[in-house]
């Protein structure tokens, strides 16, 4: 076989080559510079070596608000990956109900993050909130401002119900994509409705719910704004998640150095966290393909 | 290019790295191979490999400052190592 390979379509790819460094890779040399120097401002540098590198290793702030992040992550995951399988399996297959459910459920993911804290900031408030003041007229005493759990908890309630519709509409259309046959060879073998989800519907789906997981993960990871508009960190400094932590010691302080190297870590730990996931999902895509 | 702040020491580092990737895709257009599956069971090509070990290298120099193992050029020598080891299993 004689494919000729045009390895001048890579030119193509120029435009967004020069958008990518204009966007990311300039700025984050900037950050690799700044992650070796100590700075008062008016932008003169001095020379700091691997000292931020060292402080911040050895600094129980940023693994207290790595637990935290990777805490956070880890319950959104369990909660809105099965959440979204299970609404996705449950959405009417076709008519008027399927698009209504699909134009419904994809309303949380067009607000912006601000405006989802500042409506959840105000539905937990004790004193005008709906949430809040249903809580406390029945009599259980809910303050996220105050109380620890109490801040975790609407932190996830939020995120379930800004994201969960996606996981549900990607699984959705993985679901929608199983051929009839699939489902007449199942009843053919009085397959149980378990047997029919795991044989048939979840090795389907596998591939995009891979794509749910990662994006989820890497948007939970790096979540700031909505905690931030909420709980501003607190009670304390309970859910000061890593973004939370990084904003307030690179602007919050100026601790320019500082910040710089706990953002590179953070850079390294998403990038390997994100490798995994991409080699597990190209993997997924080779043994369907043999298949 | 004031405002970037730069070092003599990180330009080196992106130096390096730089050169790298030209010497990788270099390599890639002058010799085209076929992946390979190693010990993780993975297709890599020299490219994969090549990110494997910088990605490595990166969080073996954070254990060595982080616990305080010796003079951090040392932690070059583990990399180089691994690097071999990388580019020889995986």
């Amino acid at each position: 076989m004689n494919k000729t390979v045009n390895q001048k379509a890579w030119f193509l790819v120029l435009p967004v080559l020069l958008l990518v460094a204009f966007s990311a890779v300039i700025p984050l040399m900037t950050v690799v510079n700044y992650s070796v120097q100590d700075t008062f401002g008016n932008n003169q540098f001095f020379w700091a070596g691997l000292d931020w590198f060292r402080d911040m290793l050895a600094s129980e702030r940023m693994w207290d608000a790595l637990v935290r992040q990777l805490i956070f992550s880890a319950i959104i995951l369990a909660i809105e990956i099965p959440l979204g399988i299970f609404v996705a399996l449950h959405m009417p297959k076709k008519g008027f109900w399927s698009s209504f459910c699909l134009v419904t459920m994809s309303l949380p993911l067009l607000i912006p993050w601000n405006v989802v804290g500042t409506i959840w900031q105000i539905f937990g408030r004790v004193d005008i909130g709906l949430l809040g003041y249903t809580l406390d007229a029945l009599g259980i005493d809910y303050n996220y401002t105050q109380n620890t759990i109490d801040a975790w908890v609407t932190v996830i309630v939020m995120d379930v119900w800004h994201w969960t519709s996606l996981v549900a509409l990607l699984a959705y259309a993985g679901l929608r994509s199983i051929p009839d046959a699939y489902y007449q060879a199942a009843k053919i073998d009085q397959a149980s409705r378990w047997a029919v989800f795991r044989y048939i519907e979840l090795p389907k789906m596998a591939g995009v719910l891979m794509i749910a997981i990662l994006l989820r993960f890497m948007d939970s990871f790096m979540i700031y704004t909505e905690p931030f508009v909420v709980t501003g960190g607190g009670p304390g400094n309970a859910t000061t998640f890593l973004s939370i932590d990084l904003v307030k010691m690179a602007l919050g302080q100026f601790d320019l150095g500082p910040a710089a190297a706990f953002s590179l870590m953070y850079f390294l730990v998403i990038m390997l966290i994100s490798w995994v996931f991409y080699t597990v999902m190209t993997n997924l895509d080779k043994r369907d393909g043999v298949q | 290019m004031a405002w970037m702040a730069w070092t003599w020491p990180t330009a080196a580092f992106f130096l390096v790295i730089a050169a790298l990737l030209l010497t990788f895709t270099v390599l890639a257009i002058r010799y085209p191979e076929t992946p390979r599956t190693g010990v993780l069971q993975i297709e890599t090509t020299r490219g994969d490999r090549l990110f494997i070990t910088l990605l490595g290298s990166a969080f073996l120099n954070l254990a060595w400052l982080g616990l305080d193992l010796g003079p951090q050029p040392y932690a070059l020598l583990v990399c180089l190592a691994y690097a071999a080891a990388v580019f020889r299993w995986v």
